[in-house]
């Protein structure tokens, strides 16, 4: 599998990947469990370092400040109280929490902004220029990198703990031979369920190889991943390409 | 009032959004063609204001007419526009605008980032998102949705940003005022400690200097600490 090294630009930091977990817990900002949060952000980085994606630096900044954030709160009571301020005064707790608020809260506004931009597309002035572009299409909501990831986690727990023996001798699916047989899925059926795709799976090796390959051809626009519902089913779908060929 | 009506006859055939300046000079040229219209020489020299407030005032009348269109400010120019409900009927009249591709969440988030802390060094926009935003703000940038503004007082005096007037039109704002929630979000983050990174090391580069948010000297808040007496 290292032949073929998947290069997925992963535009969304480690904020993001925070505020998604915590959405996904459905509790609110200043509840969370820093604790229960730090643990589930090493475990999508684990996840991600499995399949071999690149995880960009300030994920592991981040990693690093969560666990020393953890690992303060294990600290017996009174050292906690005279360590509640460190070297440079700050709580690194608030700081954490101030900076999820903040960004939320332009996440937020971005939100309003895409609503403004949509309704200017339907905004008609007196003399409007000959169109140039065809219809866009209907906006659906696209799946980001970390429901692909959650979603590939829960397939590969399938395949139960970590057999290092398993990785070694099947390996007999290579990315590039995913991808074309991705393809050749997509022409005849282009719209499958994520699960569809690695319902033949016969070992995690082969989960990652297809995984890596549907990275791939999202990334080349071949296909598109949608989840209707935040957190549910994925949707994988083909991208109607003038004069492409297919396969 | 009569400018009102002027001025809607006006707009009404204009093929173009019209600024105030635009619009005084076409008061400014009209008696020329009156042959002897008393009024068009009497608002020859119609004030800014007075025509804002007409137009206002006339924005005012159409919304609450309910009428498909309203009078809209974009950018500080003035046009008679459609409701958005009505835009099946118009693109099967006149065929899609033509718009460009929509901006992407990440593309959304930091021009949100500029636009309600402008001007801002591309730094202080990482420090909100928690990563390099070099590819986005290009794109930003080539769309002409933002530019470059100046350069902040800090060490190594980096340029900062700040929003066009085409951000004003691809997102139909009347201006800067008009953002959505601007107040909460325009005030500084919670406040810091003097002269402390609020950036983790390692993260966006900011040193504290360049902050623009000013210091405000206090204690952050946050859960109060148990002292040890």
């Amino acid at each position: 599998m290292g032949e073929y090294k998947v290069k997925f630009e992963v535009f969304e930091g480690p904020l993001d990947l925070l505020l998604y977990l915590i959405k996904k817990e459905e509790v609110d900002i200043y509840q969370v469990n820093l604790t229960r949060l730090a643990g589930q952000f090493i475990e999508h980085i684990e996840t991600l370092r499995l399949l071999d994606l690149e995880v960009a630096g300030e994920f592991l900044v981040m990693a690093a400040t969560l666990m020393y954030i953890k690992s303060r709160e294990l600290l017996p009571v009174d050292q906690q109280a005279r360590a509640e301020e460190d070297d440079d005064g700050l709580d690194p707790r608030w700081e954490l929490i101030r900076q999820l608020v903040e960004y939320k809260k332009f996440k937020d506004a971005a939100a309003q902004l895409q609503a403004l931009e949509a309704r200017q597309e339907n905004v008609f002035p007196r003399a409007p220029g000959r169109a140039e572009f065809a219809a866009a299409p209907p906006p659906r909501c696209e799946a980001s990198i970390f429901d692909l990831v959650s979603a590939v986690s829960a397939v590969l727990q399938r395949f139960g703990r970590r057999g290092e023996a398993d990785d070694i001798f099947e390996d007999k699916w290579t990315v590039s031979e995913k991808l074309e047989h991705l393809l050749r899925a997509m022409a005849e059926q282009p719209r499958m369920k994520f699960s569809e795709l690695f319902a033949g799976a016969a070992s995690r090796s082969e989960v990652v190889a297809t995984f890596l390959a549907l990275l791939e051809l999202i990334r080349l626009k071949r296909v598109a991943a949608f989840q209707d519902e935040p957190f549910g089913e994925i949707v994988i779908c083909r991208v109607e390409q003038p004069g492409a060929l297919l396969a | 009032m009569e400018l009102k009506l002027i001025l809607e006859a006006i707009l009404f055939s204009a093929q173009k959004p019209l600024s105030l300046k635009e619009i005084r000079d076409v008061f400014a040229g009209a008696p020329e063609h009156a042959e002897g219209d008393e009024r068009a020489r009497r608002l020859k020299r119609v004030k800014e204001e007075e025509v804002r407030a007409a137009l206002e005032e006339l924005a005012r009348e159409h919304e609450q007419a309910g009428r498909s269109f309203r009078l809209a400010c974009v950018a500080g120019s003035w046009q008679f526009v459609t409701e958005p409900q009505y835009a099946p009927w118009l693109k099967a009249l006149v065929g899609h605008k033509a718009r460009p591709p929509r901006l992407s969440q990440p593309a959304l988030e930091t021009l949100a980032i500029i636009a309600y802390r402008q001007p801002v060094t591309r730094a202080e926009v990482e420090q909100v998102r928690g990563v390099a935003v070099d590819g986005v703000m290009q794109t930003l940038l080539e769309r002409g949705l933002i530019e470059q503004a100046g350069r902040a007082e800090a060490a190594g005096r980096p340029m900062t940003y700040a929003t066009t007037a085409g951000f004003l039109e691809y997102f139909g704002l009347p201006s800067l005022e008009e953002l959505p929630a601007a107040d909460e979000l325009r005030r500084a983050p919670a406040p810091q400690p003097e002269g402390l990174a609020t950036v983790d090391p390692g993260l966006a580069t900011a040193p504290p200097e360049q902050l623009a948010a000013p210091a405000e000297g206090k204690e952050p808040e946050g859960e109060p600490s148990p002292g040890p007496g």
